[in-house]
């Protein structure tokens, strides 16, 4: 029972690590799919998780938290899309921008304001999102071998935003794939001209798509200071939002592919803490650091074509121009 | 009767150019009318304002009598209006039917909305006789089924008129009769169609009326019945054409480049090249017919070097050595200049000069290595005479080296690319399209220097689709069709009709099962 | 009827377009310091103070922040001029910092600093190289898009840097994340240990490197026949193949130059200013280099200016937080991030229309010569 126990907290540790990426994942996918480039997830997730951390702390409501999260994300989407779309600058540059932009503010905003040298205050518990025990969890877990344990450490005990987070997924598979936004949004990433010529604008669909974006990479910030933490920290972020990136590659771009593999990076970011110290047979000790860089390693090795193959949509990262 | 769509004073202005000049053209319902004019000659223009693409500076349009102003496409689409682009806009990983439907779902839900787009399709595809698979993926469909199912997207948001760009340019000839046949059911449903084409056989093939447009100005209507290619032609180029070159008899020489059973296959696997034989001497001009798109291009680049091809070889014989190019040689563009090999590739504008670069590195471009041009390090001042002396010789202008290339106009940036690769002399130069884009002055020079190439003791490989330049300048003419060689001729001893029926000469077993695909494209996609 | 369209000036394009999209990033800026509660001209008196001071160091330090951002802007250009974005200098340098740690590790204890000092040049050009290189194979023969392999490798270089330092050079010596400092005689001295009259800093002769490189760079990018090929596979793939360049080998050696020069900024900073390798030492320069290719439009003179500006910007915004404490230095960054806007994602938004200004004057004036010719 013992090992089923330890397995199961693993898993529901997994979850809490994954529901961040899973975010920013979406996010990622409702950009690229219309055929916007989002190097520009980490600035966003950064500043809203800055911007939850402030107004939580302020109002003392993590509802108005994250408000702020996804308000101040969807506005730094509408900076990379006016950029991007409006001014057909180059995506990519655009999107470095916000991320520079996100680490110069939050820092400099959370130094003059707080002067904890870009902290922000530590936040109650009534001020963040804090975990949720499902009906029965902890009988269950007791009484119940290996489903109860399940129940109680996989399925019960995390905070709204993870439960939301698969909710998300789901919706995000529907909206795309389902709903006729959807089949405008993925024909505008591979095929713009044929979407300009059924009288839809391009502009239009790739904003829309931009903003959604924007909102999920906001809650994907708001998790990470008012559910998982408790205040914002200087570059909280470090690097889930390319993370993120390398889990949409990795499910070639789909909501059911993105989901498992940011299962697999969260698992990976688990086990990383689970494992210091740890003697494996055979190996011996694993150094952390190895799986910290094991999701960029197999990103690469996919993009290189040496396992399957990630095909980007057709139109990505180029400005939608009119042809003559 | 009332015009379907009658444009009048029609204006368009891109920066300084006149794109459209005071436009008239009148459509009556229930016809095939054709646009003919040269590449740049405002067609496509005038048809992307009809189609709501761009907005027209100035002049009315009127839809049925009705005045209109069309704001974007999808206001043309509500008149009516259906348009099939040279280049496809479709999503190639949809289905047919979301192809189809995109923009036209009527529903904010995809499953209601995909019952709903397949029963209408059902109707169309009855009433016109087009038959696609709905389900097939459209990037896997063959491109005579693509721009089916572009008519049958034009058609489903309910087009009055068609216009089709260029519809022929991308078909074998199969496929183009196939498109025909449907353009002419069309027109007996009472659909107007519009098509735009440079090809004139083809006006006279379909039209029953047709106008000519030549520098962005409408310069003529006629009946189809009652005009001739001749007449179009003369209509289109301003000018009765001068036809014949006045050159020798060519004295040729021994064999400079031999080919041998040369195959290619591109990366989609379509067989480009079918087992191709052919030679050419020294002092002698080789003609090279055929409809766009069977296998030139890919000739050329195999030749040029920079394409490998899957079996056969080829050999040069110039000055510099005999050298024997087999499958899996090592060669590039470099080599082949080493070799004493020019090439003039089709759309120079795109592959012969790098826009953003001086006009005086676009002079050396292909050449960079040459130790004229500086050593080690490149020298400024070496590269800059050498410019200047083509710029004069070829008399491109401004005499700007430093200028950068893309503020040359079209005309001039292909003359120096000609002058690059004719003046350094070659023993074999590929010349593709030599007087496309060219503006008519130009033309005759190009085939002045041609022939004094030719006659100096180069092999010249010429590429054209004008039946007319390949005819009054090359000494022996073969023509290509689907990849193969169909024939070679004498140029003096042959007309037009000849090369025509060689270019279109089909009795091989993969015409026959395209034409059995294509009649039960259902069959095809299932298995 | 002339076919000539015209360009604008060249100081219009080079000198006066990217000044006032710098001004225009202050400005913003400005606004930032405003929303804090301090009066922006006053920081930025305090800035340009700090940056440009003789007495103490200022002048001497925004030099020596200089010569990274000159190394780094470099790596960014040469790429660029080959169409590819190289993002990955951040780990080019860090795995850069690997070679001196070695070498200097084994050898500074045999050898002078002018027997180091070239080894150290070569070893880190060659880490460098070999971290850019790897990204560029990537996408010339197996396809994968060097924005994305580049930033994945720097995630990569911090993970396998922080192992190797953790792991194994610090406990050579030096803190937990540390390692131990360079023997003295096998590093090259500062300025100010060089000549009294040279203040405090970490400026040191590598900014001599710096510039020589840059001139070097120059060269290779419109004097030689790979910069040639360089140009034109980053103009036009199709053309470069019509002219027989490889265009996958030039992808692979630009970046393995992109990589190398990103790897010589270790040279200043892990050799000689810190002589010691620190954990996540490149602290963002890598990036920064970003923005200084695009405001020094990718050409060796501009980005030595650009280097310049943003060292200045740097060194005044450590001096920041001692006279006003309540902005961090941090607002550099903002700075940085609205300078990559403006000359980057956003060029357009000025050039466009000063540009067109200039070439509508330009033509009008030929127009009028015409007629009155």
């Amino acid at each position: 029972m013992e090992m089923f126990d330890q397995l199961f907290s693993l898993l529901g540790a997994t979850i809490r690590m994954a529901t961040p990426l899973i975010f920013a994942a979406m996010a990622g996918i409702f950009s690229e799919r219309s055929g916007i480039i989002d190097i520009s997830l980490e600035g966003k997730m950064l500043m809203s998780a800055f911007a939850a951390a402030v107004v939580s702390y302020e109002t003392g409501s993590p509802i108005f938290g994250l408000g702020a999260a996804l308000f101040i994300s969807m506005m730094l989407s509408l900076l990379h899309g006016y950029a991007s779309i409006t001014q057909k600058g180059n995506q990519t540059i655009s999107g470095l921008a916000v991320n520079f932009l996100a680490s110069g503010l939050t820092v400099t905003l959370g130094h003059a304001w707080y002067s904890q040298g870009g902290l922000t205050p530590a936040l109650k518990n009534e001020q963040r999102f804090t975990a949720i025990d499902l009906p029965g969890a902890e009988w269950m877990g007791e009484n119940i071998p290996v489903l109860g344990s399940f129940y109680e450490r996989v399925l019960s005990g995390h905070n709204i935003l993870v439960y939301l987070a698969f909710v998300a997924a789901a919706v995000s598979f529907w909206v795309l794939f389902r709903s006729r936004f959807g089949l405008r949004l993925r024909a505008t990433g591979e095929e713009p001209n044929a979407v300009d010529s059924a009288g839809i604008s391009v502009a239009w669909v790739r904003y829309r798509a931009i903003l959604i974006a924007g909102s999920l990479a906001g809650f994907a910030g708001a998790y990470l200071s008012i559910a998982q933490n408790a205040s914002f920290i200087r570059e909280m972020t470090s690097g889930r939002g390319y993370i993120a990136l390398a889990a949409v590659i990795f499910g070639k771009w789909h909501p059911r592919g993105a989901l498992l593999a940011c299962l697999l990076f969260g698992f990976l970011q688990a086990l990383e803490t689970r494992m210091q110290n740890v003697e494996l047979p055979l190996v011996g000790e694993l150094p952390t650091q190895l799986f910290s860089a094991i999701p960029y390693i197999i990103t690469v090795v996919l993009l290189a074509g040496f396992i399957g193959k990630a095909i980007a949509p057709k139109a990505i990262g180029r400005p939608y121009v009119k042809e003559r | 009767m009332t015009p379907a769509i009658e444009l009048s004073s029609i204006n368009k202005q891109f920066g300084p150019v006149w794109a459209n000049r005071d436009i008239d053209l009148k459509i009556m319902p229930g016809t095939i009318h054709g646009i003919v004019g040269e590449n740049g000659a405002g067609k496509s223009t005038l048809m992307s304002i009809l189609y709501g693409f761009y907005t027209a500076d100035s002049g009315d349009i009127h839809v049925n009598g009705r005045k209109v102003t069309i704001r974007n496409s999808h206001h043309a689409i509500d008149l009516g209006i259906g348009m099939v682009h040279q280049h496809f806009m479709l999503v190639e990983t949809f289905t047919v039917l979301e192809n189809i439907m995109l923009g036209m779902e009527g529903g904010s839900l995809l499953f209601k909305a995909r019952s709903r787009a397949r029963k209408a399709l059902e109707e169309i595809t009855e009433k016109y006789g087009l038959n696609v698979d709905p389900d097939a993926l459209v990037g896997e469909l063959p491109v005579g089924l693509q721009q089916r199912v572009e008519i049958l997207k034009a058609l489903y948001r309910g087009a009055k008129v068609l216009i089709l760009d260029e519809p022929t340019s991308v078909l074998t000839p199969q496929e183009t009769g196939q498109l025909f046949e449907i353009l002419r059911t069309l027109r007996s449903q009472g659909v107007t169609v519009l098509i735009i084409t440079h090809k004139l056989k083809e006006i006279m093939a379909i039209t029953d009326n047709v106008s000519v447009m030549r520098g962005g100005c409408m310069v003529a209507h006629r009946q189809t019945s009652e005009t001739s290619t001749t007449e179009l032609a003369e209509l289109m180029v301003g000018r009765t054409v001068l036809l014949q070159v006045d050159k020798e008899v060519a004295v040729p020489g021994r064999t400079r480049l031999k080919v041998e059973g040369l195959s290619y296959t591109d990366e989609r696997g379509v067989k480009r090249l079918k087992d191709v034989s052919f030679h050419v001497r020294a002092g002698e001009i080789l003609g090279l017919a055929g409809v766009t798109g069977n296998g030139q291009s890919e000739l050329m680049k195999v030749l040029a070097g920079s394409l490998p091809q899957d079996s056969g070889s080829f050999t040069l014989d110039t000055s510099n050595g005999v050298y024997t190019f087999n499958v899996n040689d090592y060669r590039d563009a470099a080599m082949m200049r080493d070799c004493s090999v020019g090439h003039v590739p089709e759309n120079r504008l795109v592959q012969g000069v790098v826009k953003s670069f001086p006009a005086s590195e676009n002079a050396i471009l292909g050449y960079q290595n040459k130790e004229e041009y500086g050593s080690p390090l490149l020298d400024p001042a070496k590269i800059v005479a050498a410019t200047e002396e083509m710029m004069e010789a070829y008399d491109v202008r401004p005499r700007l080296p430093g200028l950068k290339t893309a503020n040359f106009s079209g005309g001039n940036q292909q003359k120096l690319v000609l002058a690059r690769e004719m003046m350094k002399e070659p023993e074999l130069l590929l010349i593709g399209q030599p007087t496309r884009g060219v503006d008519i002055g130009a033309i005759e020079a190009i085939h002045r220097n041609l022939i004094d190439a030719r006659d100096k003791g180069a092999a010249v490989l010429l590429v054209s689709v004008e039946l007319d330049e390949i005819m009054s300048l090359s000494d022996r003419i073969i023509v290509m069709n689907d990849g193969m060689i169909t024939g070679e001729v004498n140029a003096a001893d042959t007309n037009e009709m000849e090369l025509g029926l060689l270019m279109t000469s089909t009795n091989r077993k993969d015409d026959e099962a395209m034409a059995t695909a294509v009649e039960t494209p259902k069959a095809e996609a299932v298995a | 009827m002339n076919p000539v369209m015209a360009e604008s000036p060249a100081w219009v394009r080079v000198a006066l377009i990217p000044f006032l999209q710098l001004v225009l990033a202050l400005a913003i800026s400005s606004l930032v310091v405003l929303i804090i509660g301090e009066d922006p001209i006053h920081a930025f008196q305090v800035m340009i103070r700090g940056a440009t001071n003789t007495d103490f160091g200022g002048i001497s330090n925004t030099l020596y922040y200089a010569t990274n951002f000159i190394f780094t802007g470099l790596a960014v250009a040469v790429a660029f001029h080959a169409g590819l974005f190289n993002i990955g200098g951040e780990g080019q340098v860090y795995v850069a910092g690997l070679a001196v740690a070695l070498l200097c590790l084994a050898l500074d204890s045999t050898l002078n600093a002018w027997f180091m000092a070239p080894l150290i040049i070569i070893g880190t050009a060659l880490f460098g190289a070999i971290w850019g290189a790897v990204p560029g194979y990537l996408q010339a023969r197996r396809g994968s898009h060097i924005v994305v392999t580049t930033i994945m490798f720097n995630y990569i270089a911090m993970a396998f840097m922080s192992y190797m330092l953790v792991e194994y050079i610090s406990k050579l010596g030096g803190n937990s994340t540390d390692s131990r400092y360079w023997n003295a005689e096998a590093v090259i001295p500062k300025m100010h240990e060089i000549s009294s009259s040279f203040p405090y800093s970490l400026l040191n002769p590598t900014i001599l490197l710096a510039l020589g490189v840059s001139a070097a760079v120059w060269v290779l990018i419109w004097r030689t026949r790979l910069g040639f090929a360089i140009r034109t596979v980053g103009s036009n793939p199709e053309a470069a193949k019509y002219a027989g360049i490889d265009a996958g080998r030039i992808i692979i050696i630009t970046m393995a130059i992109s990589g190398a020069l990103a790897g010589m900024m270790a040279v200043n900073e892990v050799y000689a200013a810190q002589s010691r390798l620190i954990l996540n030492f490149p602290n963002g320069a890598g990036f920064m280099g970003i923005a200084v290719a695009l405001m020094g439009r990718n050409h060796p003179v501009g980005i030595v200016f650009a280097a310049l500006l943003f060292g200045a910007m740097n060194q005044g915004g450590t001096e920041l937080q001692f006279e006003i404490p309540s902005i961090s230095p941090q607002v550099v960054l903002v700075i940085q991030a609205l300078v990559v806007f403006f000359t980057g994602a956003l060029d357009q938004l000025l050039r466009g229309p000063i540009e067109n200004w200039f070439q509508r004057r330009a033509i009008a004036r030929s127009q009028q010569a015409a007629a009155q010719g």
